[in-house]
């Protein structure tokens, strides 16, 4: 980016210089300030302004602005926050090592039905959260295809969609077409023959992988499980269809705002998770340098 | 080429995950046009609770697609500008809005929602009209819109084609509309697709910014899942699929052609 805008820099000159058109190519800022204003205008209204006043809304709380620090005082606010940290990490961490193996099985194999596999696995990329709570009833609730498996099979009708594996399943449901989109991108940028070369110095298949492979997928994989977590922490529809009794994060707020009404404590909430998500998000410029792309996320 | 044990190992693996993908799909695609889901596929096939969701659902089936519209509408006029004033001027001031703009895919929808019911609840009229779901979709999928412009935007040599326009005597939104928006044209497209899917899908903010009145697609869904049969729940959710997966097909053969939109992708990720 840098080396192209060097042509535009005003002290060059460049192509357009010579010809005289460079004043009437270039837009007049007024122009460029024209065509950003909508968006502005939109951001500005909708986005900051509302952001502000969230932020100020708590303290409106019984505590003041000590209210912020709720989410670390009172044990239940700090409880849920430990649950959907360690659930949001151990999903990424699954999906992680399951779309790693997959994901460059994938890039490296050619054959019959590989783009329809492709296919199928990015499938629920833009299902709803709520959508995905049904899917895991299907799989594994009281008419669910595991239940009729296990039915068959032991006599025993095997039903955990609505409690913690089935809020897991669910996680790990729209975690993966995320995941394996990211590990492709990357494992398409390694260079093959540096694996051939490793083989044929003699590396055992586990140092190949170790010491080549992994090293190579490492910044796709830090920042699509960045994406992954963040993602998973402020899901909301999966726990909101499945109604489980573990309360993760976003439950928590909605139930304070919408049934407690006890509105500056769901702003405190929520902005922590915003900060978690977002901080998520940030470390991973300085760990690979680039920023994790959120356009890549979908829905849920 | 011969093929060992761990070709096998890993093919099955990618199998699994793919079960795990497709099977509740299927299934529920299948309870959607069962009589009786409690006694099976035996108890025969109908479309009877696809019609009943219509009866029940249709309002909310209708106000989601019309969002969907209203939302690329609003993302295309205000989102394309944006994309080009991001490629064109890459400075510190563009850049940290670019930030900012893509926050609200940052941060969870629920705190986004609680953020507009809280500066904007009170006025009754706006609070309970479909524009406000509306800014909240538009927040949403704004991002999805603006990279996917850019990306094509800071692949093509805008530069030299603006310069070849104006050299020929075009002004300005004679160029934009004549010469950059026709070339931005697969970028429109891609960002378009996936503003209408996630559009149609948006639950998350939905479900806090509407109102009995303003019910969209997927708040029905879980209106279903929580309080009708299984198999409207599941006939409903077909309806849903079908609506989709036709969106969901082209997206990936937009992105398929693949290797050279990748390639594409690089410049605007390397800022």
């Amino acid at each position: 980016m840098a080396l192209q805008n060097l042509g535009e820099g005003r002290s060059r000159p460049s192509f357009s210089r010579y010809f005289g058109v460079s004043r009437s190519a270039m837009a007049s800022p007024a122009t460029f300030m024209a065509l950003m204003a909508p968006g502005v205008a939109i951001v500005a209204a909708f986005f900051l302004i509302p952001l502000v006043l969230v932020a100020m809304e708590v303290a409106n709380g019984p505590d003041g602005w000590a209210t912020y620090l709720v989410i670390l005082t009172n044990a239940r606010y700090f409880e849920s926050l430990v649950q959907t940290l360690l659930m949001s990490a151990g999903v990424t961490v699954v999906a992680l090592i399951l779309c790693g193996i997959v994901g460059m099985f994938l890039v490296r194999n050619r054959f019959a039905g590989r783009s329809v596999l492709i296919g199928l696995l990015t499938l629920p990329l833009s299902f709803p959260g709520t959508v995905v709570g049904f899917m895991v009833i299907m799989l594994a609730g009281r008419q669910g295809a595991v239940g009729g498996i296990s039915n068959a099979l032991i006599g025993e009708k095997i039903v955990f969609a609505y409690d913690i594996a089935g809020l897991f399943i669910g996680y790990l449901y729209f975690s993966i077409p995320r995941v394996i989109l990211a590990v492709m991108a990357s494992a398409e940028k390694l260079d093959p023959q540096l694996e051939e070369a490793a083989r044929s110095l003699g590396a055992p298949r586990w140092r190949v992988v170790r010491d080549v492979i992994l090293p190579g997928l490492m910044p796709g994989l830090i920042s699509s499980g960045a994406i992954c977590f963040a993602t998973a922490m402020g899901a909301f529809g999966t726990a909101f269809t499945l109604a489980t009794d573990i309360d993760v994060l976003p439950m928590v707020i909605y139930t304070e705002f919408t049934r407690n009404a006890n509105i500056a404590v769901a702003a405190a909430l929520s902005i922590a998770l915003g900060v978690i998500t977002w901080l998520c998000l940030s470390a991973v410029r300085f760990l690979v340098g680039e920023k994790a792309d959120v356009t890549t996320r979908g829905g849920a | 080429m011969r093929r060992g044990w761990p070709f096998y190992a890993q093919l099955g693996l990618t199998v699994l995950l793919c079960l795990f993908i497709v099977v509740p799909i299927v299934m529920s695609a299948l309870a959607g046009v069962t009589v009786n889901v409690f006694k099976g596929l035996s108890s025969g096939l109908t479309l009877r609770w696809i019609f009943e969701v219509w009866d029940l659902y249709a309002q909310s089936i209708l106000l989601s697609l019309w969002l969907a519209v209203a939302c690329l509408v609003v993302t295309t006029l205000a989102g394309v500008p944006l994309a080009y004033v991001l490629v064109r001027r890459p400075n510190r001031l563009t850049r940290m809005f670019e930030e900012i703009l893509t926050l609200p895919v940052a941060i969870p929808g629920l705190a986004l929602a609680l953020a507009l019911l809280i500066t904007y609840g009170g006025f009754g009229s706006f609070r309970s009209s479909w524009v406000f779901i509306l800014i909240g979709h538009v927040l949403f999928t704004m991002p999805f819109m603006v990279r996917s412009v850019a990306a094509v935007m800071s692949a093509m040599d805008m530069k030299t084609l603006e310069e070849g326009a104006a050299s020929l005597g075009a002004g300005f939104w004679h160029r934009f509309l004549h010469v950059i928006m026709p070339n931005a044209m697969p970028g429109i497209l891609a960002g378009a697709l996936m503003v209408v899917t996630l559009s149609i899908g948006e639950f998350n903010l939905t479900w806090m910014l509407h109102t009995p009145l303003t019910k969209t697609l997927p708040v029905g869904l879980a209106d279903s899942y929580a309080s009708m049969r299984l198999e409207i729940g599941s006939a409903y959710t077909l309806i849903f699929f079908v609506l989709i997966m036709p969106l969901l097909i082209a997206m990936q053969m937009l992105a398929n052609p693949g290797k050279k939109r990748r390639a594409a992708l690089q410049p605007a990720e390397d800022e």
